[in-house]
């Protein structure tokens, strides 16, 4: 360990640069390009007793993709990752939308009942596979949820027969379309799975317990840590989420399109956590930033589809956004800007002292998480580990 | 490796929704390619499923080829370009004795259709077509003539929006798509010189409906004097709806809508009244499909062009029209 006790300390105090700053700065910069560029992206109006407006349409299309993000942060804090999450949502939309067309009361809530059960139960099967593959087996998370990934879109179209299976069920469709106190029940369903995943593992030791795994998982259970459960617990989670979305999305549209929904959904929703500031080395993460990220992605779409921005540009945009994020994360890119900060201010410590600068910057410092030991074997794990994560 | 996993999964899943219900008729077919030495096999790859049509158009070429005896290799390119051309090197590779596919984008086949030539192995296209320099890379492009179902969405527009000032918003197919292009280019030609009728937002929903649904919504807000919405397919068009009633304006009267496709969801919300004219872009050309087919593999000559038979219809047309509908 190259650091002495007394340095991330003195780090900690400078964080301005704390990715989830940087993330709240540049939602905060596109939403001033929107006030000036779209003067009505602001404008809200009450319409049936609902909010109506642009932000709604941010809050509301966002939903998915956050709701993933949220499972997916875990997912990445313990270093694992998961594709199989697009799949896992068009399973989830296939299998409700196919019982709810073959049920003999297709607009019964009862109906709807059995349809959001059954999807999240296959949803947190399919879950428990990828965490079976991963905490038990052992095969590396991102070739574990390869599978899934590629056969899961098939499973989703044998369920449906290929076809987009349209049904209306008004129950069901409360999901895509319906209000809570006037905001779209899709908004308010995610806040409620944000703010129950933000108290478990941010006010118990949760957190800190994934935390751990992430930055070494050796360490963690020679400590006490159950890694494998807590693993395998992540990964039935973010199917879980998958499953929700499905639902959503899908009723959003009142039809499930097996081979459409949630198309590149995971790349989203790993970019929406990547731009937060979670290292995906794993380790500490940020709900908050994954949260800003995920509202930079969408505002970013909705910006452009109602500046007319034709829709190459904004994947032109995410690209341009994804190369700056994964050169900020670049052990050398790192270490040359925390050179030239550190010059510049007169130089309070010595020479430089590589891994630690990458092995402290990378992760966000959020202010609800203790100093756990975790932090001492930070700096090591994330260089060495990088590489096989890759 | 990865990507061929998934055809198989595609073929699989498809294959399953052939038999599980194969009663279209789809027209011709017929003679059934019993004159030559052994059956015909043919390589298709397949746009994607991305729409009601698609799928519609899929049941029908495989419906065909079943009637007319002919082995069909089917591909699906999930909407990628890149699996279609690898999906035609493999056909090339198999050494089927013709190669048919509905690009999924214009332009970029030169190379891939050399080598189709250079093994001997006639194409057709089917659906969309190509835009190449070179038209004896393909025998002949059958499919309907996009910019002529745009012309007739705009001409209906002329006659009954025309009178009075029509905020047209626009909702493109996949950017890039032979479709999207042409619809839009033939609306637009229809409706020049028609001062009353002007295409406020123009953006593209990829085909689908969550795509149509997002992009109405920002319209709406951006552009609230929209009243008409001119949608390249019927799943837009029904995605738009949804945008439409939950913004609270009604679709069909506040806000009136033209589409292209006439699948059975856009038919009925075109009996409902939501949709109020729908410009047909017949899929089942399985039928004629087989018939170019069999000609082209026995050395026939064949015209380089073949349009597929096509209507409009009005919501009375509709009600009329739905009980016997196929798809």
């Amino acid at each position: 360990m190259p650091e002495t006790p007394t340095e991330p300390r003195t780090r900690r105090r400078l964080d301005m640069s704390s990715p989830v700053v940087w993330a709240a700065s540049a939602l905060l910069v596109l939403l001033v390009f929107n006030a000036v560029v779209n003067p009505g992206f602001f404008a809200l109006r009450i319409q049936d007793g609902h909010l109506f407006g642009s932000p709604v349409d941010v809050l509301k299309n966002v939903a998915p993709t956050l709701l993933i993000a949220v499972g997916m942060t875990l997912v990445i804090a313990t270093r694992g990752i998961d594709l199989s999450v697009g799949a896992v949502l068009a399973i989830s939309g296939a299998v409700s939308f196919t019982i709810i067309d073959g049920s003999s009361d297709p607009t019964s809530p009862a109906t709807a009942a059995v349809a959001i059960g059954t999807a999240l139960a296959v949803g947190l099967v399919l879950g428990a596979w990828n965490g079976f593959l991963v905490s038990v087996v052992g095969i590396q998370p991102i070739i574990a949820t390869l599978v899934l990934m590629t056969a899961g879109r098939g499973l989703a179209m044998l369920v449906t027969d290929g076809q987009i299976i349209t049904a209306e069920n008004p129950a069901f469709d409360w999901l895509g379309g319906g209000f809570v106190l006037g905001l779209p029940a899709q908004v308010v369903l995610t806040l409620l799975v944000l703010l129950v995943v933000a108290a478990l593992t941010r006010r118990t030791a949760l957190g800190t317990l994934i935390e751990a795994v992430g930055t070494n998982p050796e360490a963690a259970r020679l400590a006490g840590v159950r890694s494998r459960s807590i693993t395998w617990t992540v990964y039935v989670f973010v199917a879980f989420t998958a499953a929700v979305a499905g639902l959503m999305t899908n009723a959003n549209v009142s039809a499930a399109d097996a081979n459409r929904a949630g198309l590149f959904i995971e790349l989203d929703a790993i970019l929406a956590v990547v731009i937060g500031g979670t290292s995906l080395a794993g380790g500490r993460y940020s709900l908050t930033g994954t949260v800003l990220g995920a509202l930079i992605l969408q505002t970013l779409t909705t910006t452009t589809l109602t500046m007319g921005v034709p829709d190459e540009y904004v994947r032109l945009f995410k690209a341009v956004v994804i190369i700056a994020v994964f050169l900020l994360q670049a052990p050398r890119i790192r270490a040359a800007l925390g050179r030239r900060r550190r010059s510049a201010r007169t130089s309070t410590s010595p020479a430089v002292p590589v891994p630690a600068v990458e092995g402290d910057d990378v992760r966000p410092l959020t202010p609800a998480s203790s100093a756990e030991p975790a932090d001492a074997t930070a700096a090591e794990p994330t260089t060495t580990d990088q590489g096989a994560l890759r | 490796m990865f990507k061929k996993t998934v055809v198989t999964a595609m073929a699989v899943a498809v294959a399953f929704g052939a038999t599980a219900c194969g009663s279209s008729d789809s027209g011709s077919g017929g003679s059934g390619g019993g004159g030559e030495d052994g059956s015909i096999t043919m390589g298709f790859s397949q746009v994607g499923a991305e729409s009601g049509w698609r799928t519609a158009n899929t049941q029908s070429i495989q419906d065909s080829a079943e009637e007319a005896g002919i082995e069909l290799q089917f591909s699906d390119a999930q909407g990628e370009q890149e699996n279609q051309i690898s999906a035609i090197r493999s056909f090339i590779q198999q050494r089927v004795d013709v190669i048919a596919f509905s690009p999924v984008v214009e332009t970029g086949w030169d190379s891939v259709l050399l080598e189709a030539q250079r093994a001997g192995i006639p194409v057709i296209l089917t659906d969309r077509s190509v835009d190449s320099e070179d038209d004896s890379l393909y025998e002949t492009f059958l499919g309907s003539d996009f910019v002529e179902e745009g012309k007739k969405a705009g001409e209906w527009a002329v006659e009954n929006w025309g009178s009075q000032p029509t905020y047209v918003a626009e909702l493109q197919g996949t950017t890039g798509a032979a479709p999207a292009l042409d619809r839009q280019e033939g609306f637009a030609d229809a409706i020049e010189g028609t001062d009353n009728i002007q295409v406020v937002a123009s953006q593209s929903g990829d085909f689908t409906r969550a795509g149509g649904r997002e992009v109405m919504e920002a319209m709406l807000n951006s552009n609230p004097q929209i009243n008409a919405v001119y949608a390249h397919n019927d799943d837009m068009a029904l995605g738009a709806i949804e945008a439409i009633e939950a913004a609270g304006k009604v679709p069909g009267k506040d806000i009136q809508i033209i589409s292209v496709d006439a699948v059975r969801d856009g038919m009925q919300a075109l009996a409902d009244g939501k949709i109020n004219f729908i410009v047909e872009c017949n899929p089942l050309l399985g039928g004629q499909l087989m018939d170019l087919a069999e000609k082209v593999v026995a050395g026939e000559d064949v015209p380089k062009r073949v349009v597929t038979e096509e209507t409009t219809f009005t919501q009375e047309q509709a009600i009329e029209a739905l009980p016997n509908r196929q798809y």
